[in-house]
C-alpha cells in the first residue's frame, strides 16, 4: 500500500500527578521533541484533578518549559467559564511570545461544582451552556490576537510615533455573557493566532469545534467511532465555511508501554487507524509519562518513519508549521495588507 | 545616622523594572531593542542575575492609555502578560527574584494564587506578586466584572484577595494533605480545595506600590517590600521612619518589610559628562510632542495649536477636563499649572524646557563612584532599604550599571558579592512565612 500523501500529526499528553518540580515537564517535553512529535499537552481546570492531589496552573508550566525545547508545540488547557478573557488571550499570546510560535490553547469549560465554589461568582451551569459561551470567549480571545496588526509598531523617529494607531483595533465584543473592549496590551503573537485545539469527544463539543478548532480530539477506543465523529465534525465544519482539510482531528487514547512488544502494536494501531481515515493522527496519553513516552520516541516512532508515515525532523518552526497552518491573516487589515 | 554610634553596614537590595510604557522608555536611541521578544526579557534579566541583584520587577497595563479620545501613539506600548514571561525567565535564570505586577480588582484568588504558586514551584522559590489596584470603569471595559470599585474600596478589596490568596496557600502545609478551605468575606465568599501544595517561600514574596495613607498602611499590614516613589533624602527617612513605625501594631520587626523606592541613572566617565548624557536623555524622553501631551494632560483640553518650542499658553486648565484615559490623574490643576507657569516665566523657558524640568529629572547622576556613593548615602542612612532600577533602554539599558556600579557596591560592603540564598525570601532577609492554622498569617483578620 503507498503511504498516504498526508502527513500524521502525533501529539502527546505530559500530565503526571502531583509533579511540581519544572524538570520532570521539561524532560517529557523534550523527550517529545526528541521524536518529532507535533506538540505536547498538559490539562487543567480550576479545581484538583482528583480529591487529595493537585497540579501547577499549566499555562505558567509549559511557558517555563518553552525556552528548554526549540521546536515541539506547547498546549496547555486553559479554562473559559471562571477566566477573564482578556486575560486568557494575553496569557497564550505571552506564551507563543516566550516559545516564539510554538503557543497552542486546549479550550475547556468548567461545569463542575467545586469549580464554581473556588471562584464564587456564578453557579453551576450545564455544558451545552458553557460551550456556548465558551464559543464567545474563543471568538474575543482570537479578535484579540488580531487586534494589533503585524505592522502596528513602526517607531517612526521622523514623526515621533512609536505605533500607527490606525492598526490597533478596538475588538468591541458584545457577547451574551461578557464584553470587552480592547485592544489586546500583548501584540499579535507569532502565529497570528496560537492554534485551538478543543476534546470533542463529548456532543455538546461538536459545534465549537467545528467553528473554532484547528485541532481536535476525539477519546475512543473504537475505530468506528473515531470514523464517525471525524467526519461529523468535518462535515459541521464545511457547514460553518471552513475548509475541513485544516481540521487535524486525532485520536486520543491512553497507553500503556510496559514492554517493546507494545510499542510495536501501537504503531500498528497508529498506522490502521490513520490509512483507514479514522483519524490524522494520535494524542497519546500516558499511564506512566517518562516510561510509556520514551518507548515511544524510541520504539513506535522510529517503525512509523521506516513506513515513511511520520515526519523524521521538523520542517518548520511553529506549531501551525507542524500542522500544515498557515498563519491567518489579520481580520482587521485591510485587504491589501491582508495578502501581503 | 547619629554619628559616634556604631553600626554594621547595611546590605542594599537591588531590582531591575523592565523599561515600561511611558515616555521614560526612550525608544528613538538606535541601541533600543525590542519590548516583547523574548530576547529582550532574557537579557535584562541574566544581566540583572549577573548582578547579583533580588530581583526582576514587571510592571501590568490591562488598557492601552488614550489620550484625546485615541491611543496614545508616542510612547513604547506593548507587553506580555507577566506571569508567563516571568516562568519563561525561569528557566534561563537560577538564583533571581521575579516579581509579577497583577491587578487585585480583575482577577479571582483562586485563579492567581494558584499562578503565583506555580511559579514559585517552577522557579523553586523565586517568585513574587507585585500587588495593585484599580478602580477605572476605563480599564473595567476589558473585563467581566467591568465596572468601577469606589477608591476606598480598592485597598479593602486589595486586603481582602490578599488574605484570601494567604489562607490558599496555607490550606495544604508542608508535607501533608490538602485541607478544605472556607472564606466569607465582604469581598470574596468561596470554598474548596487549593491544588497546589506549599510553594518553596511559603508564600511568594508580596510588594505594594504606592505611598498613600492608606497604601502605608497596607503595606505595614500585610506587605514584605514596598515600591515607593524616590524624592530628597530628608523626604526618604521621613517615610522610612514613618512606614517602619507602622509595624510593630502587625506584630511585624522593621527588617520584615523592605523599602524600595524606583530610580533611574544615568552614568558618565566624568560627572559633567554623565549631566549632559542626562540632559540628552531628558530631550529624548521629552519630545515636543510629548510635551504637549503632558501639558494637556493638565490642561484637560486640546493645546495642540501651540509651539512646544514657544512661551506658555496664556489659556487657563479647564478644571473637569479630562484628556488622558489610563494614566494617573493629577492632583489640582489650577495650581499645577500656575507653578507649570511660574516656573517657565522665571527661568524664560519653553513649553518642551518646562516639561523637561518640572517632570523630573534622573535620580541619580554621575561617575559611577559617584552614583555609588549616593545609593549608599540613601541605604545607610534608612532613606530606605534599596532600589528598584528602572533603565531607559531595552534591553541594554542594565548593562553599564552591572557592570560599573555593582562592583563599586560591593567594594564597599554595601551589596552582595554573590547570592548566599536560593530563593528570593533569603535574598530579601525576610522570614518564612508560619504555618498558621486560621491561613491568615501576618494579616490582622
Amino acid at each position: 500500500m503507498p503511504a498516504p500523501t498526508r502527513p500524521l500529526h502525533l501529539a502527546a499528553a505530559i500530565d503526571a500527578p502531583d509533579q511540581y518540580q519544572a524538570a520532570y515537564y521539561v524532560e517529557l517535553a523534550r523527550l517529545a521533541e526528541r521524536g518529532s512529535l507535533d506538540f505536547v499537552t498538559l490539562d487543567d481546570s480550576l479545581a484538583p484533578p482528583a480529591p487529595g492531589t493537585g497540579r501547577l496552573d499549566a499555562l505558567t508550566v509549559l511557558s517555563r518549559v518553552a525556552p528548554r525545547t526549540q521546536r515541539v508545540g506547547l498546549v496547555p488547557t486553559v479554562t473559559t467559564t471562571h477566566t477573564e478573557p482578556f486575560h486568557v488571550s494575553a496569557g497564550l499570546a505571552t506564551l507563543d511570545w516566550v516559545s516564539r510560535g510554538r503557543a497552542g490553547w486546549t479550550v475547556r469549560v468548567s461545569a463542575t461544582e467545586a469549580e464554581a465554589g473556588h471562584v464564587g461568582r456564578r453557579p453551576v451551569a450545564p455544558p451545552v451552556a458553557l460551550w456556548r459561551e465558551a464559543d464567545e470567549v474563543a471568538d474575543a480571545v482570537a479578535r484579540l490576537w488580531d487586534s494589533w496588526e503585524d505592522d502596528a509598531e513602526i517607531r517612526d523617529v521622523a514623526t515621533g510615533r512609536f505605533v500607527d494607531r490606525d492598526k490597533l483595533h478596538y475588538v468591541d465584543f458584545v457577547g451574551e455573557h461578557f464584553s470587552v473592549r480592547g485592544p489586546s496590551i500583548v501584540p499579535r503573537p507569532p502565529q497570528g493566532r496560537p492554534v485551538i485545539a478543543v476534546d470533542a469527544t463529548d456532543e455538546a463539543v461538536h459545534a465549537f469545534a467545528a467553528r473554532h478548532a484547528d485541532v481536535i480530539y476525539i477519546r475512543t477506543e473504537d475505530l468506528d467511532t473515531a470514523r464517525i465523529v471525524r467526519r461529523t465534525i468535518r462535515q459541521l465544519a464545511a457547514g460553518a465555511g471552513r475548509d475541513p482539510d485544516r481540521l487535524t482531528v486525532l485520536a486520543s487514547i491512553q497507553v500503556q508501554l510496559i514492554d517493546p512488544a507494545d510499542a510495536v502494536r501501537l504503531a500498528e494501531r497508529i498506522a490502521d487507524w490513520f490509512r483507514d481515515g479514522a483519524a490524522d493522527g494520535f494524542h497519546i496519553r500516558p499511564t506512566a509519562p517518562l516510561r510509556d513516552l520514551g518507548r515511544l520516541v524510541d520504539a513506535t516512532v522510529p517503525l512509523l518513519q521506516q513506513r515513511c508515515l511520520f515526519r523524521r525532523f521538523y520542517p518548520g518552526d511553529t506549531l501551525r508549521d507542524h500542522l500544515g497552518l498557515r498563519r491567518p491573516s489579520n481580520r482587521y487589515a485591510r485587504p491589501q495588507e491582508a495578502s501581503r | 545616622m547619629t554619628s559616634g554610634v556604631h553600626r554594621a553596614r547595611k546590605r542594599m537590595h537591588l531590582a531591575a523594572h523592565f523599561p515600561g510604557v511611558n515616555n521614560t522608555t526612550v525608544w528613538q536611541d538606535p541601541r533600543s531593542g525590542s519590548q516583547i521578544d523574548f530576547s529582550s526579557f532574557q537579557h535584562l534579566a541574566e544581566t540583572a542575575e549577573r548582578g547579583t541583584f533580588d530581583f526582576f520587577f514587571l510592571a501590568e497595563g490591562l488598557r492601552l492609555r488614550e489620550h484625546k479620545g485615541r491611543i496614545h501613539d508616542l510612547d513604547v506600548v506593548g507587553r506580555p502578560e507577566a506571569i508567563s514571561v516571568l516562568a519563561a525567565l525561569a528557566a534561563v535564570t537560577e538564583r533571581l527574584g521575579l516579581a509579577a505586577t497583577v491587578n487585585a480588582t480583575f482577577n479571582e484568588p483562586y485563579e492567581l494564587a494558584r499562578r503565583l504558586a506555580s511559579l514559585d514551584h517552577l522557579s523553586e522559590g523565586r517568585a513574587a506578586w507585585n500587588v495593585v489596584t484599580s478602580s477605572d470603569a476605563f480599564t473595567g471595559e476589558n473585563f467581566r466584572r467591568g465596572g468601577y470599585l469606589d477608591r476606598a474600596d480598592r485597598y479593602t478589596r486589595a486586603a481582602e484577595f490578599l488574605a484570601t490568596a494567604r489562607e490558599l496557600w496555607d490550606s495544604w502545609p508542608l508535607d501533608e494533605e490538602p485541607r478544605p478551605f472556607v472564606h466569607h468575606g465582604r469581598h470574596f465568599d468561596i470554598h474548596g480545595e487549593f491544588t497546589v501544595p506549599r510553594s518553596p517561600q511559603g508564600h511568594p514574596v508580596v510588594i505594594q506600590a504606592g505611598d498613600s495613607a492608606e497604601g502605608r498602611e497596607f503595606a505595614a499590614s500585610a506587605a514584605d517590600v514596598i515600591f515607593t516613589l524616590h524624592g530628597t533624602l530628608e523626604a526618604g527617612r521621613a517615610f522610612y521612619a514613618d512606614v517602619k513605625g507602622r509595624l510593630a501594631r502587625y506584630g511585624r520587626r522593621p527588617e520584615d518589610l523592605k523599602i524600595m523606592p524606583g530610580v533611574t541613572f544615568v552614568l558618565g566617565d566624568t560627572d559633567a559628562e554623565a549631566a549632559e548624557r542626562a540632559v540628552e536623555i531628558r530631550r529624548q524622553q521629552v519630545s515636543g510632542q510629548t510635551a504637549i501631551v503632558f501639558l494637556e494632560q493638565v490642561w484637560g483640553r486640546d493645546l495642540s495649536g501651540y509651539d512646544p518650542d514657544g512661551p506658555f499658553p496664556d489659556v487657563d486648565p479647564e478644571p473637569e477636563g479630562q484628556v488622558t484615559m489610563g494614566r494617573v490623574r493629577h492632583g489640582d490643576r489650577l495650581a499645577t499649572a500656575a507653578k507649570w507657569r511660574e516656573i517657565s516665566e522665571q527661568k524664560q523657558l519653553s513649553i518642551r524646557e518646562t516639561v523637561i524640568e518640572v517632570t523630573g529629572r534622573q535620580s541619580f547622576i554621575g561617575t559611577p563612584e559617584t552614583v555609588a556613593g549616593a545609593l549608599d548615602e540613601f541605604v545607610q542612612t534608612d532613606a530606605c532599604d534599596g532600589f528598584i532600577l528602572v533603565p531607559h533602554l531595552t534591553p541594554g539599558g542594565l548593562d553599564e550599571f552591572v557592570d560599573r556600579v555593582v562592583p563599586l557596591l560591593r567594594e564597599r560592603g554595601s551589596f552582595r558579592t554573590e547570592y548566599e540564598g536560593s530563593t528570593l525570601r533569603e535574598h530579601l532577609g525576610l522570614r518564612q512565612p508560619a504555618e498558621s492554622e486560621d491561613g491568615t498569617g501576618l494579616d490582622n483578620h
